[in-house]
């Protein structure tokens, strides 16, 4: 061996280069993956593309079916005049459609306003609208407007707000609520359980059944207690919904520090004089990582799914703002005239949630030391 | 054995006492009263009430009363709904959402405990894989999804069950609700037996078993089920409590008058007898349940009888 | 004694699918076992020995594939369906394994366990089978046996599990036992009894014995002929004698040779004590704890002096449980103890963790597990220096790395080895690499608990060599704990023989081996030295 050959020291697979090898073998993994960045930008980007804000109420398209071709259908167009005329309080005589315009002809008992056309602008359905003629006496007006062509491809809700991007927004919310509340309680899990596994004896013994009256408390009576203490604020609701969510957390990593504490290892780190703080960075630290990171993925979509929950109690995030949850709770409650309203917002839920579950096993199977 | 549980249950009082003072002190905490929210009430009949009900003494004389009241059995007025004790809420309600608790979990546990041994006898072929994928289904959709869902498919479209409502009880109401409850419990049984009885399977002394020439029933039934068990029983104790005691999600959506609801309307309303009533239903439920995991533990394993 | 051939393998092939792709564990191998007679089947960790005979008995794990003819009496086993093996295993040909503690259902009692079986393969009534398992349990020489029809498994000893093993498997009376290292995980004196029980059984029942082992004493004191097994393939076959005075090939020879020889020579009378424990206790709480009474106290180590000189080795020697590894940790200091420790002079009883850490780089310790040691998100060369950067943190680190090329080097490894992870090694490797970690810091006294149990022979070999090479060139005192008497025999001048806490028996390593005094050490000599064999061949 010459000095020269000792200088190239051949780089070794580490644990994490392993797991990664590992995480991409795994097909489902690997396309749940790539299937939650499609949809956190789909979310993110999403609500800015979409032709309609989430907040916008189209009257005339309230519970309207989803659909790729544009809106209104023709039935929709004599509705919507007919609306329209009925607010102008004039007689409708006459209406006809010529490509995309239409020409109406109303009549009335007095003189009739010009400004009546505004009527036909508020419309959802018509645009640019115009009087064409006028008779002399002003009892009768004949007027066009463009048809204003909307596409719905979800659908709308049952104010006539567009569900696409209401579902987009509500992805996002949803997302973001989940790695949130998912970041606090692994944050605080971490620390609470990495000091009473580390320091062990009766600090480990009195951390540890604070924790078993926390547990012993019900979940739920927690929650609303959170709600009724920090109102509608989900910002703050969500921060506090992490910090009751640690608890497993805290269970999780006391034990493994508890027993990588225990590993030859670290006796031997002892051995060798290493101070506590030298244990903890180099060898706890780095051996719990992968713990957290398994229960990371599945504890977020434990808060989606308990943000929803939340939600579809109405204790959650409040109108207009929207989340999963809040469309799925109006879906079950509109099942019978809107079924759409359930479909969109439930698959998109169920989706992300089967994806984080994939991916959060195909980090279990890569960094199970068992596999080793 | 008979010691044993006694001194458990001696254990339990503590634990109750702790979980009953916590949640009484936690929600009179709370901002608000049962009588200030949004109801208008004019201060002379706000005062009043609350008189009647003893809400202006100390507090901890109105710990000490409810304390009392409950040593006899006494969960006290609800405030909400004037024409009920807290008690005559629970006999109507708890029997209905025992019922529908009871046959998900049975259903749970027959079902998913089936589908788990299947798993697990043909650990990565097909039938483990559709178990794999409909235990990941089962347990990844929230309730709150498969009951409309249920509701939309059996009961608008094919018309088969009724889209809610409790109707004393008919068969026909019970199916959506308990299959609503269920499933999850399916998935989640499902998976685990497949886990520990694959571990079972794995263990020496079925390499043993198997070398001696036992037959194929014994290996799997006798030897390695037993032992496989021991996860589900701890894993339904606490699910049992949590089934039986009513799920606000599903009472909802079907319209089943059962006890689940009244925990969130309760502590939103500030109806104080209520949400104690009910934590201390959910705490008894919860410890009885554990206590039953315990006793059968002991059944299933002769190393824990004698620790 | 030897019949005719009963049990005939031919060209058999075992193979796992892994994630990796196939491996092939046993490469088409051929061996026979004649009625009556008692087959070694010898090998080192890895060599296919148990996956051949797993593969015959038709137990092989679920991702196992074997080809090839297994025939007992005219029967291919590997072509039988499962009914007919079941009708062979348990009553023909029987098994029983390493794991004493684990074979056994922790959930039934004995009598359940042992009538199973009975009643499976022969038409018995019950109250019939329990009669007959009660003679199988005497057969077996267990005490009291009608009271441990109804004891559990976990109320029993390791031994006493064992004899009730060969009891289920003697319960139809076999044609052949297979017994898969039935003595491994057993303390020396139990071994001993359970393979004279062993030899007993069979000159009284006659069932032939395969048995599979890395041991080769144990070969040579039982077994009639022997195959040896390495990677797969069968090596070299014959009569024990003749295998053992005139070994054909090479890798026959190096196992015999694998043995540790030499002997250590004592120090001067006048070396220096360099670490001394007086009266040195440590005691354990078992149990107790809110509400669950009082705690039980276990004396691990009860009143134990000793001391070290500069330059000795000190051989602590005892069985499972005997408080020998608490010993060593109490002594650096790494457990909690009462009496006196001193270290140069120094009474380092009293030291706190912070007054110790620098006394620490002449302390160290190399563990038994080589696996468990050694840190998995650490390379190599991270863990061999870990100890530099609390003893001489002034080191850049290019003069670690260069330090950790040095002690790689030292321990006979390849030092480009360095940036690599402990998971890539060998187990021999990563107690060079162990080792390293401990001798980088130039320590006086290195406390060596069980460094090659876990390691084959010929490796056991190599790393006593590595530490007595080691020692000579650093002027290194060791505290040698290890239940091998062979390997201490090789490395201590001094030994210590330990027994429940407590030293049964101490002094020169030639006086404890050639006189023992007290009947524990020569028990423990017998069961571990004697070369007789248990049952004469015919």
């Amino acid at each position: 061996m010459t000095d020269a050959a000792i200088e190239q020291a051949v780089q070794g697979r580490s644990f994490w280069g392993d797991a990664w090898a590992r995480l991409k073998a795994n097909k489902a993994a690997m396309v749940s993956l790539y299937y939650l960045l499609f949809v956190t930008v789909l979310c993110v980007a999403g609500p800015y593309s979409v032709p309609h804000l989430y907040t916008t109420i189209y009257p005339d398209y309230v519970r309207t079916p989803p659909s790729i071709t544009a809106y209104p259908k023709a039935d929709m167009v004599e509705t919507a005049l007919g609306d329209a005329v009925k607010r102008m309080r004039v007689e409708l005589k006459s209406w006809q459609q010529e490509g995309d315009r239409i020409t109406v002809t109303v009549t009335g008992s007095k003189k009739l306003d010009e400004r009546n056309i505004r009527y036909l602008d508020r419309s959802d359905t018509f645009d640019d609208a115009r009087v064409e003629s006028m008779a002399p006496d002003g009892l009768e007006m004949v007027m066009s407007a463009a048809i204003k062509q909307q596409y719905f491809l979800f659908g709308t809700d049952n104010t006539g707000r567009d569900l696409l991007s209401r579902t987009l927004m509500a992805g996002r919310i949803s997302l973001a609520i989940g790695l949130l509340a998912g970041v606090v309680a692994v944050a605080i899990g971490v620390v609470y359980g990495a000091t009473a596994g580390f320091i062990g004896g009766k600090t480990d013994e009195v951390m540890m059944r604070i924790v078993d009256v926390l547990y012993s408390l019900p979940f739920i009576f927690f929650v609303i207690m959170l709600v009724v203490f920090f109102g509608r604020n989900f910002v703050l609701m969500f921060l506090a919904v992490g910090a009751v969510l640690w608890l497993d957390m805290a269970r999780i990593v006391r034990g493994q520090a508890l027993s990588i504490r225990r590993q030859e290892y670290v006796q031997a780190a002892e051995a060798l004089g290493v101070t506590r703080r030298g244990i903890l960075q180099r060898h706890i630290v780095p051996n719990l990582l992968g713990v957290v990171v398994i229960y990371m993925t599945l504890l977020v979509p434990q808060v989606i799914i308990l943000e929803s929950f939340l939600s579809f109690l109405g204790l959650g995030v409040q109108e207009p703002m929207t989340s999963w949850g809040v469309l799925i709770s109006a879906g079950a409650k509109n099942i019978g005239s809107a079924n759409w309203m359930l479909m969109y917002p439930a698959f998109f839920l169920v989706s992300t949630l089967f994806a984080l579950n994939f991916v959060g096993d195909g980090l279990r199977d890569a960094l199970d030391p068992k596999d080793r | 054995m008979l010691i044993y549980v006694f001194r458990r249950l001696l254990t339990a009082i503590p634990t109750l006492f702790v979980i009953v003072t916590l949640a009484f002190f936690l929600i009179r905490v709370a901002p608000g009263g049962p009588f200030n929210q949004e109801r208008g009430l004019s201060p002379e009949i706000k005062a009043n009430l609350e008189a009647q009900f003893g809400l202006d003494d100390p507090i901890w004389l109105q710990y000490v009363h409810y304390l009392n009241n409950l040593l006899h059995g006494n969960f006290g007025p609800s405030y909400n709904l004037p024409d009920f004790t807290v008690g005559e809420l629970f006999a109507n309600g708890l029997p209905i959402s025992i019922q529908l608790g009871a046959a998900a979990l049975t259903l749970a546990l027959l079902v998913g405990g089936t589908l788990g041994i299947i798993a697990a006898l043909n650990q990565n072929k097909a039938g483990d894989y559709a178990v794999i994928a409909t235990a990941t289904a089962g347990s990844t959709i929230p309730s709150f999804v498969i009951a409309p869902v249920i509701q939309l498919v059996f009961g608008l479209t094919w018309n088969l069950l009724p889209i809610g409502g409790w109707n004393d009880g008919a068969l026909l109401n019970k199916i959506g609700p308990v299959l609503t409850l269920s499933l999850p419990q399916i998935a989640i049984v499902a998976r685990l037996m497949r886990g520990s009885m694959i571990e079972s399977l794995r263990a020496h002394h079925i390499r043993t078993a198997r070398a001696l020439g036992l037959s194929r029933w014994s290996v799997v039934v006798k030897h390695a089920l037993r032992g496989a068990v021991l996860p589900i029983i701890s894993y339904a104790g606490p699910a049992a409590a949590a089934l039986l005691t009513g799920s606000i999600i599903v009472e909802t959506i079907f319209a089943i008058p059962g006890v689940g609801r009244y925990f969130v309307d309760a502590a939103l309303n500030r109806d104080y007898t209520l949400v104690m009533g009910t934590v201390v239903v959910i705490a008894v439920f919860t410890i009885l349940f554990n206590l039953i995991v315990d006793i059968l533990y002991a059944v299933v394993d002769p190393r824990v009888r004698y620790d | 004694m030897a019949g005719q051939t009963i049990l005939s393998v031919k060209d058999l092939h075992v193979g796992f699918d892994t994630l990796d792709g196939r491996v092939d564990a046993v490469k088409g191998i051929s061996l026979h076992v004649d009625a009556g007679e008692t087959v070694a089947i010898v090998g080192e960790s890895g060599s296919g020995k148990s996956q051949t005979m797993m593969a015959a008995m038709r137990l092989l794990a679920s991702n196992g594939r074997a080809r090839g003819h297994v025939d007992y009496r005219g029967q291919n086993l590997l072509e039988l369906d499962r009914a007919g093996m079941d009708g062979i295993r348990g009553s023909k040909i029987t098994m029983i394994f390493q794991e004493p503690m684990t074979s056994l259902d922790p959930l039934y009692t004995i009598g359940n366990q042992l009538i199973e079986p009975i009643r499976r393969h022969r038409k018995l009534s019950h109250a019939d089978a329990r009669k007959e398992a009660l003679r199988l349990l005497e057969l077996v020489k267990i005490p009291e046996p009608e009271r441990r029809l109804k004891s559990y498994p976990y109320e029993m000893s390791g031994g006493q599990r064992q004899r009730v093993m060969i009891a289920m498997a003697l319960a139809n009376d076999p044609d052949i036992l297979i017994a898969d290292e039935p003595t491994t995980a057993l303390d020396v004196t139990v071994q001993a009894q359970i393979l004279t029980l062993l030899a007993e059984l069979q000159r009284t029942l006659g069932m032939a014995i395969v048995f599979i082992t890395h041991d080769l004493g144990i070969v040579r004191r039982l077994a009639d002929r022997v195959y040896v097994m390495r990677q797969g393939e069968i090596v070299e076959e014959g009569a024990t004698d003749a295998l053992f005075t005139a070994p054909r090939h090479e890798y026959t020879k190096m196992l015999l040779e694998a043995e540790p020889t030499g002997r250590k020579a004592a120090p001067a009378q006048s070396a220096p004590v360099l670490l001394e424990g007086r009266d040195v206790e440590v005691t354990f709480k078992i149990g107790g704890g809110f509400l669950q009474g009082q705690p039980m106290l276990l004396r691990a180590v009860n009143h134990i002096s000793l001391a070290l000189k500069k330059g000795q080795t000190i051989g602590v020697v005892g069985e499972s449980g005997s408080g020998k590894s608490t010993l060593g940790r109490a002594l650096l200091r790494l457990l909690p103890s009462e009496g006196i420790i001193r270290f140069d002079g120094r009474d380092i009883a009293p030291l706190d963790r912070e007054a110790m850490r620098p006394l620490r780089r002449e302390l160290q310790l190399v563990f038994q597990d080589p696996f468990g040691s050694l840190s998995p998100r650490m390379t190599i060369g991270q863990v061999i220096t870990e100890g530099l950067l609390v003893h001489e943190p002034s080191l850049s680190y290019a003069e670690r790395d260069a330090r950790a090329v040095e002690a790689l080097r030292e321990v006979g490894l390849d030092p480009s080895m360095r940036n690599r992870y402990a998971h890539e090694f060998s187990g021999g490797q990563r107690q060079r690499i162990a080792i390293a970690r401990a001798i980088i810091l130039k320590p006086k006294i290195v406390v060596l608990d069980e460094p090659t149990s876990a390691l084959d022979r010929s490796v056991q070999k190599q790393i006593v060599d590595l530490l007595r090479d080691l020692q000579a060139a650093h002027d290194l005192s060791y505290l040698f704990i290890s239940h091998d008497l062979a390997v201490v025999r090789a490395m201590a001048d001094y030994i210590v023989v330990m027994k429940q806490g407590r030293i049964v028996e101490e002094g020169p390593t030639e006086a404890i081996f050639d006189r023992p005094r007290e009947t524990y050490t020569q028990e423990l000599m017998a069961a571990a030295l004697d070369q007789t064999r248990f049952r004469q061949s015919a």
